[in-house]
């Protein structure tokens, strides 16, 4: 190598959510970022359920609804406890909802991504595609740049962040966090299946740019802990199911085959109706809560979104965590570089950032129930079934008085699990949720 | 010194793109832009001419103005120039329109400086029809000289080339005169991976976009009104249907043509 590779304020590895985020709002604030993405274009790579989030999205590109590429704003929103034959609903819609701002769109990621870079690129900022990050360059145990995979490939930076994803190389590499173990990522398998609008409205009761989600619980994910989900786009639905890969691995199912256990659900099956697969798509998702958090900042580095491993499982909201977390880092680099200083000490501000924020809090109140539900599995078995077999049983008119039907659900479940047992389960179970 | 310019053009990447069965267009939404799989072993000749002889390399592009991404591209693989014709006078361009716009362009450069070699890729992977560089050796009066799979020798002095052509079954050996144009194999090799400050070099290139008005085109010349030909419908062929298989239960062949001469009255092939 020549000469030592061009010196950036900061560098921003990953442009996923949570990269663009923080390169958006430091490019504004005049810094010369660089952002360096592994994929064609950004967004090639990144793969969500379909939801996105209004307000914290407008935190970062405000009215970004009036010119960015969305596919329906979500009014309705459903939950089916699923048993084989079964389905158990609730859904709650709102007025509230069919209004500007609008709470929520699907979109497709790697369009509003590659939207997004576009504001990135326009407040600034230099994106570098098709480049790999292989590792930081440390110096006296400081973060000062990124080796890619290019000739003449180091950059310097006063800060890195590493936005790089759930497997994040750069924070393994500079010893902030270990390999995602398997029982703290979930695997999701997602398919595009694209249908005729009027089909899409008519079956989720939908008119003009109206959506709506379905979040489906237990043999959805054929009794694994996990979910699935069904997201209406303006012409297709996106699809998915994610479960831990642990249990994958121990119950030895593929991960396609989750994937058509639940589109075959005889309450799925007729919304997804002559719909046609029009991409398949599958991305690891961290799981790991509180406890599979990594150390947030180092000398010279930060780390956000699924890198940090700061997705809420609970609530299916992951790109939301990640767009703030992104903003967090760069008014802590913003603090930092006012100063002059980009230690440890100095930018461990963002970790404090954080912890006021409700990513943190609604990470630390769901801190216990992934390894609850990871060893209490009759909450996908046991009690769906109890919950639909209880509902046929008083809607079944019979003969039978209502009294007796009472009695007959009470029996039968406690036939198959004693009042005490249930009782623990429920109280062990709020604990881990409350 | 020999100066060069090479012809690129941005496809939609076509191993991921699928065509609608109802309205028999392509579907493009989402697909990446990638340049022409078969422009990069012209790119790869060009720089590696500049790098034997001197002169320069310039990369042009006809497309809209995302274009300029597979130009940065071509800059980073060490082009030294890219211009990007973009112009609405220019949608809607088939082979001949498109080779008008690029001749245009490149007597435009030529005004700038001597132009001795246009390359381009065999053909495009969305159009396959390798009419276009044909068209601009035609228009310019230059040596055309297609399927080059290696550049042997460019005499700058003579003014003179020597180039391999791949055909099927046999190679041929050709000497032309400079100017000239080639249309370029894969054989010819791929560009260099691109080092890093190469690629930032391209990002942070302005790239020239120029018009009709700045080719000195006629308007009537290019886009719809100087397109004779039209593409009027894209579609995937359909599924062919299985052959039927008739057998004699017996396994008789005379049986067997029984049976077909039976099918063939039945069906209306031939008339009693």
């Amino acid at each position: 190598m020549s000469e030592r590779g061009e010196k950036f304020e900061v560098i921003v590895v990953g442009a996923g959510p949570a990269g663009l985020s923080c390169a958006h709002l430091l490019a504004k604030e005049g810094v010369n970022v660089a952002v360096v993405e592994r994929g064609d274009f950004p967004g090639s790579k990144n793969v969500m359920g379909g939801v996105l989030y209004t307000q914290p999205t407008a935190e970062i590109f405000p009215e970004f609804w009036k010119e960015a590429p969305l596919e329906r704003h979500i009014v309705e929103t459903q939950a089916w406890v699923l048993t084989e034959r079964a389905a158990f609903k609730a859904a709650h819609r709102h007025e509230d909802f069919d209004q500007e701002p609008y709470n929520a769109f699907s979109v497709f990621r790697a369009r509003f991504d590659k939207w997004m870079a576009s504001k990135v690129r326009e407040a600034g900022a230099l994106i570098i595609p098709e480049t790999v990050v292989e590792s930081a360059i440390m110096e006296d145990g400081k973060v000062v740049g990124v080796h890619t995979g290019r000739p003449d490939g180091d950059l310097y930076a006063d800060v890195v962040v590493a936005a790089d994803g759930v497997n994040s190389l750069l924070a393994q590499k500079a010893g902030l966090r270990e390999e995602i173990p398997p029982s703290e990522a979930a695997l999701g398998v997602k398919e595009v299946i694209a249908l005729p609008r009027e089909s899409i409205e008519d079956r989720f009761n939908l008119t003009g740019d109206q959506g709506a989600t379905i979040e489906l619980y237990c043999d959805a994910s054929w009794g694994m802990v996990g979910t699935a989900w069904i997201y209406t786009n303006r012409d297709s639905l996106s699809i998915g199911v994610g479960t831990l890969v642990s249990q994958l691995v121990e119950r030895g199912i593929q991960p396609n085959d989750m994937l058509e256990h639940f589109k075959s659900h005889p309450m799925v099956a007729p919304l997804l109706e002559g719909g046609e697969t029009r991409e398949y798509l599958a991305h690891l998702i961290p799981e790991g809560g509180l406890h599979g958090m990594p150390k947030l900042s180092a000398h010279g580095m930060l780390v956000v979104g699924d890198a940090a491993m700061l997705v809420n499982s609970m609530h299916r909201e992951g790109s939301n965590l990640a767009m703030t977390s992104g903003k967090l880092a760069a008014e802590a680099i913003l603090r930092a570089s006012q100063w002059g200083e980009f230690s440890a000490e100095s930018l461990a501000y963002y970790d404090q950032l954080l912890r006021d924020t409700y990513i943190y809090k609604d990470l630390y109140k769901y801190r216990n129930m992934g390894r609850f539900f990871e060893t209490h599995p009759e909450f996908f078995t046991l009690y769906p079934d109890f919950l639909n077999e209880a509902a046929r049983e008083m809607l079944t008119v019979d003969g039978l008085p209502k009294r007796n039907k009472q009695r007959k659900i009470f029996w039968d479940a406690m036939r198959r699990r004693t009042p005490w047992r249930m009782a623990i389960d429920f109280f062990k179970a709020w604990r881990s949720i409350a | 010194m020999l100066n060069t310019v090479v012809c690129i053009k941005q496809v939609p990447d076509t191993t991921q793109v699928r065509i609608d069965p109802e309205t028999n267009t392509l579907v493009r939404e989402g697909i990446p832009a990638i340049i022409n799989p078969f422009d990069m072993p012209a790119i790869a000749a060009a720089v590696q001419l500049k790098e034997t002889h001197g002169g320069t390399c310039t990369a042009l592009c006809m497309g809209p103005p995302q274009a300029v991404e597979a130009l940065q591209k071509a800059l980073s693989f060490g082009v030294d120039r890219a211009i990007l014709l973009s112009d609405r006078a220019l949608i809607g361009s088939d082979t001949l329109a498109t080779s008008a716009a690029l001749a245009a362009a490149v007597r435009g450069l030529a005004e700038e400086q001597r132009v001795d070699l246009v390359l381009c890729g065999k053909q495009t992977i969305d159009g396959d029809t390798a009419q276009v560089g044909p068209g601009i050796a035609t228009r310019l009066g230059f040596s055309q000289i297609t399927y080059v799979g290696n550049i042997e020798s460019v005499d700058v002095e003579a003014r003179r080339l020597r180039c391999r052509r791949l055909l099927e079954g046999a190679e041929e050996v050709v000497d032309a005169p400079l100017p000239a144009l080639l249309t370029i194999l894969k054989e010819a090799g791929e560009p260099r991976y691109a080092s890093l400050p190469a690629v930032i070099k391209g990002l942070r290139t302005e790239i020239p976009v120029w018009g009709t008005a700045d080719t000195g085109l006629d308007p009537s010349e290019v886009g719809l009104p100087g397109s004779p030909t039209q593409v009027r419908r894209i579609f995937a062929p359909p599924q062919r249907e299985r052959g039927e298989m008739l057998t004699a239960d017996d396994g008789n062949p005379d049986r067997a043509a029984d049976l077909l001469l039976d099918r063939l009255l039945a069906d209306g092939v031939f008339e009693e």
